[in-house]
């Protein structure tokens, strides 16, 4: 009933919504498809307390930094495919390219092969990588090849590459990363101070801002998020951060990794919810006939999109290097390529299309870790693991199908 | 406000889409305000005023409202999309429609009512200081209930002093709202009449029997 509201029409957009209303279009989103954070939330909560129970060791200090280290790469990838997924499509080369970039870079820095400085190897490693995702996004939209299959003849390739160069210049397959820059982007922690103020500002800048969109819409007269619900949730990320950040400090303090995918995560976010370009990605996952009927280039935004998976997965393949502190031939292979793709869909991020938030890469990739490493504190072989993740990823499939259908029928 | 009747095939939809900018026209000329033009883009037919309201909708499921209302054409704020700005004038664009049974506008279009898609799709085509709209078949799936609250929404929008072309297989609802008929036959026009002139009689022995310029397959030969 709309009777007792002075706007008319659009009850829910007129004014201040109240708690109530905010939750029941919550409801309306979920009843759509969108069923937001919580169940991957409350998921972490049970992986946490199952294998706490299992292990003394699990939430150690110690530990708790290293499964920061442990999925800062996981991370970095998986937001690249969070927007190859948005819009509908599949980069199965992502891992190898992710390895190019992380091969490339420390063979540039090797004295002995090139002996570039750290920024140029390092950006010559970001280059190849999106390069080699912009041409096999301009193979699927000009010549309407499946992404499917075009980045699994790229998976095949790229790990063709990978050992090639890696063998090339070490018997081994082993390459040392020397460089002490390199090496300190996974190896480099903040002092206390600095992880306190940079949370300080982080929250500041935060609120600001919200404070302000709030403040915009009111003198519009449009609806805002009920204060409640603001604070509510500005005092759980709080919590969760500062128990984070304390308990880090009491060993080795939190990564400078934790800061550089805090600004990834930050920046895409902005771009996919803030800007055009991210408008139009989610239009074309939805539907792309009505996205170029509104006279979206479809096939440059999905080339872009590629091309950004790429240069996030040559990120997350350096982050990667750098944590290993050397790369082998096996870089970017192993389970790399299933881990950043279940990251991503068991954040919440549809694989069919069009729903997803750059947070699921984060989320997804928290879940990922927390089971590896938990199981590797445990003792238990590979195969365990495997079955474990798939089963996870299997779950969090369904749920997406499931709320894929409600959206549709 | 001027209707499109045809039977399947006729060549309503491929027509429409030439005047949107989605196909290109092989042949012939597009005359808008008597003066020829060319449409090679859906940007050209926006840029004339052209817009269209498809039979399959054309909206994105996933997006709300306002996104839907303004893609492709979002208002910006330096790099930034002006959701405020746009919330309003998507508002605004619907309360002047009397668009009724909208909860919310930053609800996603999916869980929107088949009547309550068709608004907001016309209500996009509108909200452009568009001087022509064209829908197709707006009617096509939807109830009773809903068909009015279209039709109505079709008639306000003729009513303002936009041209309206309104593309039906529904006899009853043509009759009902439009001035002018025009009937399409394999791919030609066969006849345009004025609807207080005219029954539904004449305009069925159009759609079904008009006499063409040339049969598709014969020889032309001129009488």
């Amino acid at each position: 009933m709309t009777t007792d509201k002075p706007k008319g029409e659009f009850g829910l957009d007129a004014q201040p919504e109240s708690t109530a209303e905010y939750l029941r279009s919550k409801w309306i989103n979920i009843k759509t498809g969108d069923v937001g954070s919580a169940p991957i939330v409350v998921g972490i909560v049970l992986i946490l307390i199952i294998f706490r129970s299992l292990s003394e060791n699990y939430l150690t200090a110690f530990n708790v930094v290293n499964m920061q280290l442990q999925a800062a790469g996981l991370v970095t990838i998986a937001i690249g495919v969070v927007f190859i997924l948005l819009i509908a499509e599949i980069d199965l080369a992502i891992a190898f390219n992710s390895g190019i970039a992380g091969v490339l870079t420390v063979l540039l820095l090797r004295p002995d092969v090139a002996g570039w400085p750290w920024w140029a190897a390092i950006l010559a490693g970001l280059v190849t990588s999106s390069l080699l995702s912009l041409v096999m996004g301009l193979i699927v939209t000009r010549a309407g090849v499946p992404s499917f299959v075009v980045t699994l003849a790229g998976n095949l390739a790229l790990s063709g590459i990978v050992l090639i160069l890696t063998t090339q210049f070490s018997q081994a397959g082993t390459i040392r990363i020397e460089d002490p820059i390199v090496v300190g982007i996974a190896g480099t922690f903040m002092a206390p101070a600095v992880s306190w103020i940079l949370l300080a500002l982080g929250l500041a800048l935060s609120a600001f801002l919200t404070y302000r969109t709030m403040q915009i819409r009111t003198k519009q007269g449009l609806a805002t998020t009920p204060m409640p619900v603001v604070l509510t949730t500005y005092a759980g990320v709080t919590a969760v951060a500062a128990v984070i950040i304390g308990y880090s400090n009491t060993d080795r303090g939190v990564p400078l990794l934790a800061l550089i995918v805090g600004g990834f995560l930050w920046f895409w976010t902005f771009m996919l919810q803030r800007t055009r370009f991210g408008r139009h990605v989610l239009a074309i996952g939805g539907n792309p006939e009505a996205a170029r009927r509104a006279g979206i280039n479809v096939e440059r935004v999905r080339v872009i999109v590629f091309t950004l998976a790429g240069f996030m997965a040559g990120a997350g393949g350096i982050i990667l290097a750098s944590r290993l502190r050397s790369v082998s031939p096996s870089a970017g292979g192993g389970s790399l390529l299933l881990d950043v793709i279940a990251a991503a869909v068991i954040g919440g991020t549809s694989l069919f299309g069009g729903r997803g938030r750059v947070s699921s890469a984060l989320l997804g990739a928290l879940v990922i870790t927390l089971i590896n490493n938990g199981m590797d504190g445990l003792g238990l072989n590979s195969g365990v693991k495997f079955v474990v993740t798939g089963l996870v990823l299997l779950g969090a499939v369904l749920l997406d199908a499931l709320s894929n259908r409600r959206s549709t029928s | 406000m001027n209707a499109l009747v045809g039977d399947n095939g006729a060549g309503k939809s491929t027509l429409i889409k030439g005047l949107a900018g989605i196909y290109e026209f092989d042949e012939g000329q597009v005359y808008f305000d008597g003066e020829p033009v060319s449409i090679k883009r859906p940007q050209d037919a926006s840029d004339l005023g052209i817009e269209v309201v498809y039979q399959d909708l054309a909206l994105a499921d996933n997006l709300d409202v306002v996104a839907n209302m303004f893609l492709g054409r979002e208002e910006m704020n330096g790099v930034v999309l002006n959701e405020t700005a746009m919330e309003a004038t998507a508002r605004q664009t619907l309360d002047s429609l009397s668009v009724k049974t909208l909860q919310s506008v930053r609800l996603p279009v999916a869980g929107l009512s088949g009547g309550q898609r068709q608004s907001v799709a016309v209500a996009k085509a509108v909200m452009w200081n568009s001087r022509v709209v064209i829908l197709d078949e707006p009617t096509a799936a939807l109830g009773v209930a809903q068909t009015r609250q279209v039709l109505d929404l079709v008639r306000t929008l003729a009513d303002r002093g936009l041209g309206v072309v309104l593309i039906s297989h529904n006899l009853h609802d043509i009759f009902e709202v439009a001035d002018r008929i025009t009937v399409l036959r394999l791919g030609q026009g066969v006849g345009v009449f004025n609807r207080r002139e005219t029954t539904q009689q004449e305009v069925v022995h159009a759609i079904t029997a008009g006499t063409l310029k040339h049969v598709p397959g014969m020889a032309d030969d001129d009488d």
